[in-house]
């Protein structure tokens, strides 16, 4: 318990990304709540990889998170355009009035 | 260590209850507050084992950049006073039994895939790239970065420059009946669209509207 080890950030890693993956699955209201939800998911794969980069002393997890947090940026900025888009359009975004694909 | 272990314990603590607030919480702004409080519990988790300029760079780009978007659009949208009940639609509840027992299946599958590297952890033996611990963080983040992963850092400039201009080109809109100004409009006029020469019979003048 008191010593802090890999496995601790892992878990935490791992009980975050279920939160996201809890906020997509059940929430059926309100779009911009989901893609809260996956910028908690994308969280928590940096956490994974920040750790693993610090505890095998290797840097390239780092890296691959400078990069996780630039696709994090680009997808929060064209997703909100697409529900900007789809509000100025349909003047709703609720989960479940958006039904025009009919899948 | 026992500083490093309270500390550990509660930002991780304040992290999964924010992260839980984020997607339970009834109000839209609500959600957004505590992703940002999500978000720099975790870089103060990430300054603490280490990785200064990581933490640095997310309190950046998520609390300055990514959060304030959300924010904006939050409010733009007057979606905020929208209630974000997942309990009581009558048309939803069928998702809820099945949501919960699919993710209950996959934490416990994480939570497998951690203890079973746990205990066997020569598994993994990857020391390609060495944290030199004489020079800082940054220093070490970016000797590599321009180095040898050039290529994927210009790349992801690139994906930076298309979602610019994907995000622009989605949500502009050309409204009619405004009157604008257009330079190019102006500038490429030319003489034989803007002036008439008339001859004008004597006694009898022009007629200028027709």
């Amino acid at each position: 318990m008191i010593d802090i080890g890999l496995g601790h950030y892992l878990t935490l890693g791992a009980i975050i990304f279920t939160i996201g993956i809890v906020g997509i699955f059940l929430n059926r209201k309100n779009i911009i709540v989901i893609l809260m939800s996956i910028e908690l998911i994308l969280l928590a794969v940096n956490i994974n990889l920040v750790a693993f980069s610090i505890f095998l002393n290797d840097i390239t997890g780092q890296i691959f998170t400078l990069f996780i947090l630039t696709v994090a940026a680009a997808e929060a900025a064209i997703g909100l355009a697409i529900i900007v888009v789809y509000y100025r359009n349909s003047s709703t975004i609720r989960v479940e009035e958006i039904n025009s694909l009919k899948g | 260590m026992l500083a490093h272990a309270i500390f550990f314990y509660i930002f991780s603590l304040i992290a999964i209850v924010s992260a839980i607030m984020v997607t339970v919480s009834k109000n839209t702004v609500h959600s957004v507050f505590f992703l940002i409080l999500d978000f720099i519990s975790i870089s103060c988790l990430f300054i603490m084992i280490g990785a200064e300029f990581l933490g640095m760079i997310m309190l950046i780009i998520y609390v300055g950049a990514v959060a304030v978007l959300f924010l904006f659009v939050v409010m733009m949208l007057n979606v905020a006073q929208q209630k974000n009940q997942w309990f009581s639609a009558k048309e939803s509840s069928k998702h809820i039994p099945v949501g919960l027992i699919i993710s209950t299946i996959i934490f416990f599958e994480l939570i497998i895939v951690i203890g079973g590297w746990k205990y066997k952890p020569d598994l993994v033996s990857s020391m390609s790239l060495n944290i030199d611990s004489s020079i800082s963080n940054t220093h070490a983040i970016g000797y590599v970065l321009y180095t040898d992963y050039i290529h994927i850092f210009q790349l992801s400039g690139m994906i930076l420059l298309v979602a610019m201009i994907g995000a622009i080109v989605l949500t502009f809109r050309k409204r009619s009946g405004v009157k604008r100004q257009s330079y190019f409009s102006q500038i490429s006029r030319e003489r034989s669209e803007g002036v008439e020469l008339k001859d004008v019979p004597s006694n009898q003048g022009v007629k200028s509207d027709d």
